[in-house]
């Protein structure tokens, strides 16, 4: 069994009206089948209201499915027994950095996930330092987290999850608040760790271009996998992605309006070196 | 800036007092207090007056910062000895229209004004020298026996620390919302004292309603990094008394002894 897998997950909020009558289901997350491997990036798009952080809250057991079933490291998310053990397996990161920070220190913050988890005072502090060397916030260990900024709360939470050793982070749209530059230092710190230390990262966002160094991508809409495939086939369907009302980068989407003219560029070019190469290789061609 | 705020007045410098244990400081601070009580006795002043600047040197904390605590309180020190001064009834000293102020009224209010003083100056030495979330260790390991009687220790010692972290952002909030306002004209300053009441109505209930979501967000947080009470925690930093803490404990006891002897022995009183 794989590390995360999802057997037709199916989750439902019942909306009530004010005498608490049901007034209609929806459905927030449609049959989504899926399995994620030890060491992979999956990025996971869509955009507002798609169901993509109601399935992230799936993987850490925050929400229970309604039907289905939901395996991390090979447990049932919905016995009661493995609950902490899922916690510990797949940690979370969620949007908002002011929310989610504890500690009034940067590191008596990273020490709150080892704290519950009962271990030893000497062991806490070896894995608080070494967190928050990997996403290179040691320097910033004795201060106050009201006076950081966004990219660096972001990161010393992402240290806090690395504190407990998951095999798995999950980060639920973590760059959402963020300026351009806290994105770019957040973005950089999970694809350090995703590749340094082998942690499975699976990434919900809506910025496209987060997602290009994932391993694979998933673009939900409805609820529904609408989309699944590398990077570069997903931006190949340009058309497609317009559809489910998501932008592409600029590069591919330039890319695309010149292959529509007529010039013969290859589909899903990602990056902006990728596409100076392509666009030498035609200027050869022609000259 | 808002968030520059430091919270409680923790003064920030390397002193003794600053590394001991807060729990001796917590003590300290009580037993400091009770001393102050036990006897209306100029002998007993003397020497808390004298043990209290002793220990403001060793603290390093600048005079002034002592005193700013006391301002705050000054009204309140005016009005008790005011009322002393007058009310008590006894010797008349000196008359003036239907006010009689008596030698004990006098020295009733001498006695008041110097134990609230030495009062709020020794507790506030107490929260200049321990950072917020030390205290709270501190008063989460003293209150421990009190778990036998069901009070929830641990969760009140949690909300504290909460409190303590989110009321800079709950701070800055409020000023953001406070410009939303102001930038649609509302007038916060200006008005009756119910209009400037009902000005703050529409500042309330956002902050409310946000404090809620933050709340919501925040023990979502604290369960996916598996928070489950109290229970099987362990500690990053545990409290453990040094051998800085077991010396002034025993000075603690010293000082105490000394009090009760000096009350004891040595009675001089304003009034004979």
């Amino acid at each position: 069994m794989e590390l995360i897998q999802t057997e037709n997950l199916v989750f439902e909020y019942i909306r009530r009206d004010e005498e608490g009558n049901v007034e209609g289901i929806t459905k927030a997350v449609d049959n989504v089948s899926l399995q994620v491997k030890q060491g992979d990036f999956i990025a996971v798009l869509g955009h507002n209201g798609s169901g993509k952080s109601t399935f992230a809250k799936h993987l850490n057991a925050i929400l229970m499915p309604t039907e289905g079933t939901v395996y991390v490291d090979g447990k049932d998310t919905r016995e009661k027994e493995a609950l902490w053990d899922i916690r510990k397996t797949a940690g979370m990161v969620f949007q908002n950095p002011d929310n989610q920070i504890i500690g009034q220190v940067v590191e008596e913050d990273v020490g709150f996930g080892p704290e519950n988890m009962g271990v030893p005072t000497k062991e806490i502090w070896e894995r608080v330092e070494e967190s928050l060397k990997a996403v290179g916030m040691y320097a910033y260990r004795k201060h106050s987290p009201n006076k950081l900024s966004g990219g660096q709360k972001q990161r010393v939470s992402i240290a806090g999850v690395l504190a407990m050793h998951p095999k798995c982070i999950v980060l639920d749209e973590p760059t959402a608040m963020l300026d351009p530059n806290g994105r770019k230092e957040v973005i950089r710190a999970v694809r350090a760790l995703n590749q340094a230390e082998n942690i499975t990262v699976i990434l919900i966002t809506h910025y496209m271009e987060e997602v290009i160094h994932a391993d694979k991508v998933i673009v939900m809409d409805q609820g529904q996998v609408a989309m699944e495939g590398t990077p570069k086939e997903i931006f190949s369907q340009v058309e497609r992605l317009k559809e489910l009302r998501l932008d592409v980068p600029q590069v591919t989407l330039l890319a695309h309006e010149l292959r529509k003219s007529g010039i013969n560029l290859p589909k899903g070019i990602l990056t902006t070196e990728e596409f100076v190469e392509e666009l030498q290789k035609i200027a050869l061609q022609i000259l | 800036m808002l968030r520059d705020i430091t919270l409680g007045q923790y003064y920030q410098t390397d002193s003794v007092i600053h590394r001991m244990d807060p729990r001796i400081k917590l003590i300290g601070t009580i037993i400091y207090m009770i001393s102050l009580f036990l006897y209306k006795n100029i002998t007993v002043y003397l020497l808390a007056f004298l043990f209290l600047i002793i220990v403001i040197r060793i603290s390093k904390v600048p005079f002034r910062f002592m005193i700013r605590g006391l301002k705050t309180v000054m009204f309140l020190l005016l009005i008790t000895s005011v009322f002393n001064l007058f009310l008590t009834k006894g010797e008349p000293l000196v008359s003036i229209w239907k006010l009689t102020i008596t030698k004990e009224g006098l020295a009733n209010a001498v006695y008041i004004v110097i134990r609230l003083a030495f009062l709020i100056i020794g507790s506030s030495l107490m929260t200049l020298t321990t950072m917020p979330n030390q205290l709270t260790d501190g008063l989460e390991k003293l209150m421990r026996p009190l778990k036998f009687f069901k009070v929830p220790v641990h969760e009140v010692a949690m909300m504290m620390s909460i409190a303590l972290r989110f009321i800079p952002i709950l701070m800055e909030e409020t000023d953001k919302i406070m410009k939303a306002l102001m930038a649609r004209g509302a007038d916060f300053e200006g008005g009756k004292l119910l209009d400037k009441a009902k000005a703050m109505v529409p500042l309330l209930v956002p902050l409310v309603i946000s404090a809620f979501r933050r709340a919501n967000d925040l023990a979502m947080a604290m369960e996916a990094r598996c928070y489950q009470g109290g229970e099987g925690r362990t500690k990053m930093k545990p409290l453990q008394y040094k051998r800085i803490d077991y010396m002034a404990y025993g000075v603690l006891a010293l000082y105490l002894l000394a009090v009760i002897l000096l009350g004891r022995l040595y009675p001089l009183s304003l009034i004979s």
